[in-house]
């Protein structure tokens, strides 16, 4: 499994990965690090969007960094790659956490938000897929209510990983349906309960409110539910992923982060200043659009195929 | 992040006040200013270089206008740069052609391409005149097509039926004959979302265009998407030929630094952008506030012209005397109200002023809008033309015929009232300091009586929290005292001062 986490995400990192070499590349020859090659790892971290704040601490990292000149009397790229990935690491790998992890209440109810597109649905159908094949029973509640056709896609979903799925009347109350999902699974005795609810902007208060809402009905039924309430960002995602997580978790108090669409262009790098940031645990990165494209996440792979080295 | 931009860069400049051309170290150090915010911003690295040239060019040698700070006259030229990178004008659709006008929507997943199918169906009907079928290609997204055709039969218009097993291209091949045949002016083609490096779907997706000969080809992209944005955009227009671009959830928080790279890099225009979630959320591209909003730093110089645009000489001159003999009723403050409304209503002020974006969240936090604004016009139309002149009249029962007549609360008209007498003090103060007021008693006079529209009690904004606001903000409104002298010292909203005109 790790291997093939690390096969997809290496070749959606593909494409940053190897501008990152590239810039490292202008080291050639050279026995010191000079301001040139600097300038050149400090815009390849922006360009994988760690944000200028966390680009320039690493770079600075690699400035003070002595690197051992052998017998070729140069710098050797490798090496400079090798304290890239290992600074990110460090970052990332305090947010390592398995998103199966702590799952000690029957039913659980694992919570999914973020803003509209981000893969909230899509990203629902795959953890149940998850769970079906950890012999879990899962119920998906459509708590997406306002989106038009939102239900038929989870139901979609439901019919491909067999579980059941709970929904409301179009544009009725999202939280109602939560409800009555984690309601039903309790009397059924299913064993997860996965909350798809509607993509909403941070900005929008009283959408916000409305998740704050929906969390405390279910508390209602459970003082611990829901038990996991997990953002869901979209890979593709700059600066702006900061202002999303402070706002989702002021709303419903985040366990943990997904991001999604990592097999496209688009890098995640905001990932690591997230995780610096907010200490948020980082669950898992959605790479396609199959049944299994959602691998947990792994620390070092990450950081090792954003600064392209091979596992 | 950046809204402090403004502050910064007065920083940079403190002390060049005296001297008479901007220096290319001064440029140099300012620059940088603007480079971290555009990079906070999103935009995309490369574009962020090209612009700081070409900013650098004009800025270096500039002379120092006396009316403004260096640091303003920087951002000057930055946002004008901004606006020419971003076109500086508004791009219409290209759709008279013969019908019918085929428009194809491509994008990466979740950026927003049904949901703008369906809005654009309904601009295109409404707006325009025109009778549009939707149709969608994506056959691979669950419940997609679902999607598009609730959307089309909200907006009602045509959606092409599903028959399934087709493959995209056949389904387009079917939606032209369709149209052919029902005589639609306008198709709307609504794709899976695909990564560029998607070999696979990028082929089919040319194979829809080559069938299709679409007379505008948009591509569909997430306001709030990172450096990748360029990426795609790039790998898009490479790939098919793009016409122009809709930036969706530009209602989010997001800088949308992305636009600027779109633009840049495609060389296509932005043509809508999404600003809600209803299907009537779609609004024609406006480059200039783009480039207040990527810089969070208001444009003090276009409320200033806006101001003047505005506000009639005469009336200025007559708001002037009034204020000086220290009489101020209720058509004063009609007039006023007014006067806020025609430049933009509050919200467009406040997003004309720089580091106020603070401010702005929380006055939303406040439920402080246009609409208590609205409410307190409603509230004095309700009076008689005696009431409207002198107050005092308004006794408990004329109060409650005013808020029956305005479907306001009692409690409504007397908060309007006690605002009304507030503000007659503080012009009447200003009148004898001879207007050099400022926005700052402005401000606090605002808050003193605006009304909630939301909950009864305590929801006035009051005078106490607006200064707390004020020094919340600290430093972030560095250039109030020049702004307020700009407006002839009169604050807003009476703007009873007559603006001078901008000076270059």
């Amino acid at each position: 499994m790790a291997l093939n986490w690390f096969k997809k995400l290496k070749s959606g990192l593909s494409k940053s990965a190897s501008k990152v070499e590239g810039a490292i590349a202008s080291i050639t020859g050279k026995k010191t690090v000079d301001q040139e090659t600097l300038d050149n790892i400090e815009e390849q971290l922006i360009l994988a969007d760690l944000g200028i704040e966390v680009a320039a601490r690493i770079t600075k990292k690699i400035k003070d960094q002595k690197f051992e000149i052998k017998d070729k009397k140069e710098i050797n790229q490798l090496d400079i790659s090798t304290t890239l990935a290992s600074e990110i690491e460090q970052i990332l790998i305090p947010c390592e956490k398995n998103l199966y992890e702590d799952i000690s209440s029957s039913p659980h109810v694992l919570f999914l938000a973020g803003v509209n597109g981000s893969g909230k649905t899509t990203t629902a159908g795959k953890i149940a897929e998850q769970f079906r094949l950890q012999n879990k029973s899962v119920i998906l509640a459509a708590s997406d209510t306002f989106r038009a056709a939102a239900v038929e896609q989870l139901k979609t979903w439901g019919n491909r990983v067999g579980a059941e799925v709970v929904f409301g009347t179009d544009g009725g109350d999202s939280a109602a349906v939560a409800y009555k999902a984690f309601q039903l699974a309790k009397d059924k005795g299913v064993d997860i309960v996965i909350i798809d609810t509607a993509g909403r902007l941070q900005n929008k208060k009283d959408l916000m409110e409305e998740l704050t809402k929906t969390c405390r009905v279910l508390s209602k039924l459970d003082p611990n539910a829901p038990h996991q309430k997990v953002v869901v960002l979209d890979g593709t995602v700059g600066q702006n992923a900061h202002s999303q997580l402070k706002s989702f978790d002021e709303a419903i108090g985040l366990t943990g982060m997904i991001i999604t669409k990592l097999d496209g262009s688009a890098k995640g790098g905001v990932v690591v200043s997230l995780a610096e940031k907010f200490k948020i645990p980082i669950h898992a990165v959605g790479v396609g659009e199959g049944l299994d494209d959602l691998q947990s996440f792994e620390a070092v792979s990450f950081s090792k195929a954003l600064v392209g080295l091979d596992d | 992040m950046f809204e402090n931009l403004t502050d910064k860069l007065g920083n940079v400049f403190k002390g060049l006040t005296k001297r008479g051309a901007l220096s290319e170290k001064d440029v140099d150090e300012a620059l940088r200013e603007v480079r971290s915010a555009l990079l906070e911003a999103d935009v995309a690295l490369s574009v962020v270089k090209e612009f700081i040239d070409k900013v650098r060019v004009r800025a270096v040698g500039e002379e120092v206008l006396r009316s403004v700070t260096p640091g303003q006259q920087v951002i000057k030229i930055v946002n004008d740069v901004l606006i020419e990178v971003l076109g500086s004008n508004e791009a219409e659709l290209l759709i008279d052609h013969t019908p019918p006008a085929i428009i194809l929507l491509v994008g990466l997943q979740g950026s927003g391409k049904t949901t703008t199918a369906g809005k654009l169906a309904l601009h295109l009907k409404n707006k325009k005149r025109k009778k549009v079928m939707l149709a969608s290609l994506d056959i691979y997204r669950p419940a997609a097509r679902e999607q598009l055709r609730i959307l089309g039969e909200q907006a009602e218009v045509s959606v092409l039926p599903e028959i399934d097993g087709e493959s995209p291209e056949q389904i387009a091949k079917r939606a032209m004959a369709a149209s052919k045949v029902q005589a639609i002016d306008v198709l709307i083609l609504d794709t899976a979302g695909r990564t560029t490096l998607d070999t696979a779907m990028m082929s089919e997706a040319k194979e829809v265009f080559k069938i299709s000969k679409p007379s505008e080809t948009l591509l569909v992209a997430d306001a709030m998407t990172g450096q990748d944005a360029v990426q795609t955009a790039k790998s898009f227009s490479e790939l098919i030929k793009i016409s122009g671009v809709v930036l969706t959830r530009s209602d989010g928080d997001a800088r949308g630094g992305a636009a600027l790279s779109m633009r840049s890099v495609t060389g296509c225009p932005i043509k809508f952008v999404g600003v809600s979630e209803k299907l009537d959320g779609l609004e024609p591209f406006h480059p200039d506030r783009a480039a207040g909003r990527i810089l969070d730093m208001g444009d003090v110089v276009s409320l200033v012209e806006k101001a003047a645009e505005t506000i009639a000489e005469e009336d200025a001159a007559h708001m002037m005397k009034r204020m000086s003999q220290g009489s101020f009723d209720m058509n004063d403050m009609l007039k006023q109200i007014g006067q806020l409304k025609k430049m933009g209503g509050l919200g467009g002020i406040m997003s004309m002023l720089p580091g106020i974006g603070k401010l702005q969240k929380q006055m939303a936090a406040n439920n402080f809008n246009d609409k208590a604004i609205s409410k307190q016009e409603a509230i004095i139309y309700s009076m008689t033309k005696k009431e409207r002149v002198n107050v005092a009249l308004l006794n408990a029962s004329r109060r409650k015929r005013i808020a029956a007549g305005s479907g306001t609360a009692v409690s409504d008209v007397n908060r309007l009232v006690k605002q009304q007498q507030d503000m007659a003090r503080m012009m009447k103060k200003m009148g004898k300091m001879g207007g050099l007021g400022g926005l700052k008693n402005m401000m606090s006079s605002l808050g003193g009586g605006m009304p909630n529209p939301g909950e009864g009690q305590n929801s006035a904004l009051d005078p106490s929290k607006i200064a707390e606001l004020q020094k919340m903000m600290g430093g972030n409104m560095p250039n109030l005292g020049n702004m307020a002298n700009r407006f002839g010292g009169m604050g807003l909203p009476g703007l009873g001062g007559k603006p001078s005109k901008k000076r270059r």
